[in-house]
């Protein structure tokens, strides 16, 4: 039944092979620098480079490239770059500095990454990013980040998610507004020195492809409304993920898919769309109107336990159910982590308790995080200390006080590990396009560990993409960039101002956020914690069905030459209705289960995530459906040479 | 309960704005200051009404795109909170709330409660940065920071740059921000090396588009990043200090940098639109 249902919904493609050099991956990097081609300093100022998305990757590659003596422009969608979503990671970023005895090495971190991300990640990436993680902490501390501190005037550390080590740098609980903050005063020194050009308020809308290169974007200067053409010799993306695709994510509001999936629209492949993390600790919803899905650090799982009544529909307060009612299923579940199991575990134990109708709050939709214990152990002098500001935040967020009564808890969409296939250059299948930080697909497999995303964002941006950008564009000395009156840039522009007059135009009756909130129902129901074939089908023509509706009764109040924010978001869900139908369909694909993709027919017989490593040690990279055609779904295979494949297991 | 909002609508940078008067019903004590604009933009969408323009994003008190006057407070009646973070739980039953942007003569109104704060941007490209190039850095061992000094940087890095020091001054002046940078990398030993260039240059840019500072300290309780009024103090000593240096002819004159070539001149995006003109657009 399966197959026949695949048949209908997509064809497979040819497998994909030379993504990665071959050789042994502990010196392939290094190789691989002196294999790339170079651009002689006085010639630099003769290439152009697009770069979109200010974030850490985005303002890493636009700075250095700007630092080269590249002409660069950097565009943002927000009013200033330091707001890029980079700006919100809490917890820290990780690298194999073994500043302390614990045994801690490049290719432990190496290895820690490849097997939390179950297998599906590509070996030679992820040893890059474990080696260049070190250059990250010492450059970040050049330009001025303030990492905590031992007394002795050391760089402080801490464990994180579930790793032996102690490898996570930290800026208290900013570290990601803090790394943003300093790539951003780069981007802004180069801004200041003439050297670099950065346009503010403008949405990328597509990419210009021309003879098979990408060679420019179509943006909208969000202000005025106007669309134009940009084109350079080379276009980096660095545009984040696409976790708010669900509504009520922990991600930014304007966080969003269009520049990744108008570039896949263009050519580009789409690998793992339905590879995204479920953070165990967010704040379930508590009314109607609340946006979004505010993260609570993951640390609260130290000293808190995690319970649901032992029957459902139990309506009794908290501090009345006795203990002989309550159920610490992750205690229970998994006896030696407990309640520190990593994310994609902890997320589906608390699935299924919510399935069985034992969420508890006044939606039904939590689980409690109890602090009652560790304040009798420890005090509540300790617990302010330790968590004062988090316990605050829940206390505005939700007027109780977690103090006297327990926290309720709940898995929300967070990170995508898909994104853009690339290559071992971080450039995608169309020559010209580059691809950083999560807007990319390639190091963290089918589960990210804690502190990695603030890792290979950096990475990408300050210590691959300079590197990779010179040795494309190299050849092309001599060269200007495709001009504007280009049939390939006036047909792009004409699509984008087609695209943006017909949803002004349907002239229904239904805002873009009503939609968004019912795809986001719908993915939440089929594509989310725990999936099935199923469940995925119907998930899928739902979404189809749902974009049909979008497409004949949206409302779009306003006018297209102005700050119309209800026009942007328009565009933005537009564009993640047909990303959610290639999730569905991936999930759907991808008859096995790995790290957070969880399909129910998968499991072990104690539940846990059962691989199929016969079939699917593989990225999948999507093609785009030609017209009136179906996806085509193609296949990286995946070697695992110096991790061997084994199960993980924290029973 | 239900409120009553006043909404200060503008069509552009240009166009004459003035209040409008809405209802929303429904609204739960649970419910943030940009919650209650999605509330009231749900209904004006479905009345076929043009919806309130605001910024905002992360929602979680960290990335500082929100920014309104509620009452005439920046972020809102409770102290030292984002707009995001602010509930409406303080108000009653018919209350009337009033919305406005940013007010500052150096963030002009883009859009009903969109303004543009890229002054404070301009400030930084100015010289609130270290100057390193990628991969030219040492080991990060090799320079040990005491933790105190570690901690008080992170103090003032902590701003949010979110614009309400300005909006809550009476004479609209960014001191707050410039001092938070400013002490943030004096804080620091990768900070000494262009400490006083820095002030210099970061102060020229503050003083030629912001209002002046007569130590008022409406700021501080306005900063969500929790800002301290004596980032203000180091950023003066800082300046003074500079000046002596510059007059013992101590500071290095450089000219590749256009901020610091031009800076008797006036600040370089004023100076020399040909060359080193505006290269931040809108």
């Amino acid at each position: 039944m399966l197959e026949a249902e695949l048949d209908r919904r997509r064809t497979v493609g040819p497998e994909i092979h030379d993504a990665a050099p071959t050789g042994d991956i502990r010196t392939m990097w290094e190789e691989h620098l002196l294999n790339l081609r170079l651009v002689n300093p006085a010639n630099r100022r003769r290439f152009k480079v697009i770069v979109v998305g200010t974030g850490l990757a985005g303002a890493g590659a636009a700075a250095t490239l700007s630092e080269l003596g590249y002409q660069v422009e950097a565009f943002t969608l927000h009013d200033a770059p330091r707001r890029a979503h980079s700006v919100a990671a809490q917890g820290g970023i990780n690298a194999a500095k073994a500043y302390k005895a614990d045994g801690d090495s490049v290719d432990r971190l190496f290895r820690d990454t490849v097997k939390g991300g179950d297998f599906r990640a590509r070996e030679a990436d992820v040893h890059r990013l474990s080696e260049m993680s070190v250059r990250v902490i010492d450059h970040m501390t050049a330009l001025g980040v303030p990492f905590a501190r031992e007394y002795g005037g050391q760089i402080a550390t801490r464990s994180f998610g579930g790793v032996q080590v102690s490898r996570t740098f930290y800026a208290r609980g900013q570290t990601g507004q803090q790394l943003q903050i300093a790539g951003s005063q780069q981007l802004l020194k180069e801004v200041g020195a003439g050297r670099l050009k950065l346009h503010t308020r403008q949405e990328m809308l597509d990419l210009i492809v021309a003879d098979g290169r990408a060679v420019g974007i179509v943006a909208r200067d969000m202000v005025t409304g106007d669309i134009v053409p940009h084109t350079a010799h080379a276009v980096v993306l660095a545009t984040g993920g696409y976790g708010n695709v669900y509504f009520k994510s922990t991600l930014a509001k304007s966080s969003n898919v269009t520049a990744t999936w108008r570039a896949h629209q263009r050519g580009a492949m789409f690998a793992n769309p339905c590879m995204i993390q479920f953070h165990p600790t967010s704040l379930p919803l508590t009314s109607e109107w609340q946006s979004k899905l505010t993260l609570m650090s993951e640390s609260l799982r130290n000293d808190g336990r995690v319970w649901v009544p032992r029957e459902p529909g139990d309506d009794r307060a908290p501090e009345d159910i006795p203990e002989e009612d309550r159920d610490y299923y992750l205690e229970r579940m998994y006896p030696s982590f407990g309640n520190l199991a990593p994310r994609d575990i902890s997320s589906r134990a608390a699935k299924i308790q919510l399935d069985a109708g034992k969420g508890v709050g006044p939606l039904r939709n939590g689980v409690y995080l109890d602090f009652r214990d560790a304040i009798a152990r420890l005090g509540r002098k300790t617990m302010e200390e330790r968590y004062g500001n988090l316990l605050e935040l829940y206390t505005d967020a939700t007027g109780e006080d977690p103090y006297t009564s327990p926290m309720r808890i709940a898995p929300g969409p967070h990170f995508a590990m898909g994104g853009l296939w690339t290559d071992y250059n971080q450039m995608s299948n169309l020559p010209g396009l580059f691809v950083g930080g999560e807007a990319s697909f390639n190091y963290h497999g089918a589960n990210r560990l804690g502190a990695n995303s603030l890792l290979s964002a950096s990475v990408d941006g300050w210590f691959v993409l300079p590197w990779t950008v010179a040795d494309y564009v190299a050849p092309l000395l001599g060269t200007d960039p495709v001009p504007h009156d280009h049939p390939a840039v006036t047909q792009a522009v004409a699509e984008a101002r087609g695209r943006v007059e017909h949803l002004l135009g349907i002239g229904g009756t239904t805002g873009p956020d009503v939609y968004h909130k019912q795809l986001g129902e719908l993915l939440t129901d089929h594509v989310g914690v725990e999936r099935h074939a199923e469940g995925l089908a119907k998930g899928a023509d739902a979404i189809k069905e749902l974009k049909d509706d979008f497409w004949s009764n949206l409302r779009v109040v306003g006018h297209g030459q102005q700050l119309n924010q209800e026009l942007e978001r328009a565009g933005r869900l537009a564009d993640y209705l047909e990303l959610a139908e290639l999730m569905a369909l991936d999930a759907l694909d991808r008859d096995e289960s790995a790290g957070a993709h969880f399909r129910s027919e998968h499991q072990t017989e104690d539940g846990e995530a059962l691989r199929d490593d016969e079939r699917w040690t593989s990225t999948s990279a999507w093609e785009a459906a030609p017209p009136d055609g179906v996806p085509i779904r193609r296949s990286e295979p995946l070697t695992f040479d110096a991790v061997p494949l084994a199960t993980r297991s924290y029973k | 309960m239900r409120l009553i909002l006043e909404v200060w609508r503008q069509a552009d940078a240009t166009s004459p704005g003035r209040f409008e008067r809405y209802e929303v019903d429904g609204v739960t004590d649970e419910v943030s200051m940009l919650e209650l604009l999605d509330m009231l933009n749900a209904q004006l969408v479905a009345e076929g009404r043009e919806a309130v323009a605001f910024d905002h994003d992360c929602r979680e008190g960290i990335c500082g795109s929100c920014g309104l006057m509620v009452n005439g407070q920046p972020h809102g009646p409770q102290d030292y909170t984002p707009a995001c973070l602010q509930r409406v739980r303080t108000f009653s039953d018919g209350d009337v709330v009033t919305l406005e942007p940013w007010r500052a003569g150096a963030f002009p109104v883009v859009r009903d409660l969109v303004v543009d704060r890229s002054a404070l941007d301009r400030i930084i490209a100015s010289g609130g940065y270290i100057s390193t190039a990628t991969n030219a850095a040492p080991e990060a061992l090799t320079q040990p920071v005491n933790k105190h000094q570690a901690e008080a940087a992170m103090d003032h890095a902590a701003c949010i740059g979110c614009g309400a020091c300005v909006a809550a001054c009476p004479n609209g002046a960014a001191q707050l921000f410039t001092g938070a940078k400013v002490a943030h990398l004096a804080e620091l030993p990768q900070g000494q090396v262009e400490r006083y260039e820095r002030v210099r240059s970061v102060v020229a840019t503050m003083e030629s588009e912001f209002g002046s500072c007569t130590n008022y300290g409406e700021c501080v309780p306005a900063c969500p990043a929790g800002i301290e009024l004596d980032v203000i103090a180091h950023l003066n000593r800082d300046f003074r200090k500079a000046v002596v240096i510059e007059r013992r002819g101590e500071v290095p004159q450089r000219t590749d940098v256009p901020w610091l070539a031009r800076l008797r001149g006036g600040p370089w995006w004023q100076s020399d639109p040909g060359d080193a003109g505006d290269h931040t657009e809108r």
